[in-house]
């Protein structure tokens, strides 16, 4: 890649890299609330105009002119440091938005499923798309007031996740509670490029 | 005036009112940008401290110069302009035509990134 167009003197530090993290779940299940409760601004809302709608979802019947639909993603930003700056996305609620999905979790390090136990099965499209794509993710249980609480094993058998997924609870109105769930996360995903590696070199 | 975020559903003041310009008049009718991609995370710096309008440039264009003095992603480009991203693809491109921005790309394309990325965002989240 080529950079060597610009005005900038030649000591200016390099720009930084900059990567994602994807936060996923059902509707209402608190994804904006970790985005702002570790990010170092409020939330911050961008929009995608699609000018292709759903085909065979939606019924554009007596509406064929309306080609146009948006779709809004909240995200929020941590600088870890000069060189690096981490964006953190909550995935599009509606889940025919996959396309977005697709740009999103393209070179995502991972991403992190947030459940509400109350609309458990909300959360499977997630999980059924993170483990369709390989991409490494960990489910966190929002422990939301009024919630019956429910052992992180019985969690786990519900999703039918494979054992190796880190399942935790959270708040995912803490900073330091969200702060956990992603460093899990990245261990995870370590421990999966690891193992991954390992079994690619085996064959 | 009221104050950012209230809402006002009997006025329709400012913002409330909607965009005055709609955001494909914004990019004169181009819905693909004449160079470049611009990922979501794509980062955007300013090569210079202020464009001076000139024929081709809108508002929108040196808004994006001012707000790019400080590294920002295309993402929050788009949202601190209030405008689609597929319009911010569209105006980053005729910046960097240009030369009035600088664009680094993810590092999508270079496959899985090693680990000191991974340990180096960890402990940046501890250290948060």
């Amino acid at each position: 890649m080529d950079y060597g167009h610009s005005e900038r003197p030649a000591d200016a530090v390099p720009l930084p890299t900059a990567i994602k993290i994807l936060i996923a779940g059902g509707f209402g299940v608190g994804k904006t609330t970790m985005v702002g409760a570790v990010s170092e601004t409020r939330p911050l809302r961008t929009e995608e105009v699609l000018t292709e709608t759903g085909v065979g979802i939606d019924d554009l019947s007596g509406v064929e002119g309306k080609t146009t639909t948006t779709v809004a993603m909240d995200f929020g930003r941590i600088t870890i440091s000069d060189d690096l700056v981490l964006y953190l996305f909550g995935t599009p609620g509606q889940d025919r938005f996959w396309f977005v999905w697709d740009e999103l979790a393209l070179g995502a390090l991972g991403a992190v499923v947030l459940a509400d136990t109350r609309r458990l099965a909300d959360c499977f499209p997630s999980i059924d798309y993170f483990e369709g794509r390989g991409t490494p993710f960990v489910v966190a249980v929002n422990c939301f007031e009024g919630a019956r609480q429910y052992r992180l094993d019985e969690v786990q058998a519900a999703l039918n996740l494979d054992p190796g997924v880190p399942v935790l609870l959270c708040d995912a109105r803490q900073r330091e509670s969200s702060k956990e769930v992603l460093i899990t996360l990245m261990e995870h995903a370590m421990k999966t490029r690891e193992s991954r590696r390992r079994a690619a070199s085996a064959e | 005036m009221t104050a950012p975020g209230e809402s006002t559903e009997e006025q329709w003041v400012d913002d409330h009112a909607g965009p005055v310009v709609r955001p494909y008049a914004v990019t004169r009718g181009r819905a693909r940008p004449v160079t470049g991609t611009f990922d979501l995370i794509s980062l955007v710096t300013a090569t210079r401290a202020e464009a001076s309008p000139e024929v081709g440039l809108g508002p929108e264009h040196l808004a994006i110069v001012a707000l790019c003095q400080r590294l920002q992603s295309v993402a929050e480009v788009a949202a601190h302009l209030d405008l689609p991203v597929g319009t911010i693809r569209v105006l980053l491109g005729d910046l960097v035509a240009r030369d009035l921005v600088e664009v680094r790309e993810p590092r999508v394309t270079a496959g899985l990134p090693d680990d000191s990325i991974f340990e180096a965002v960890i402990n940046g989240l501890r250290a948060l």
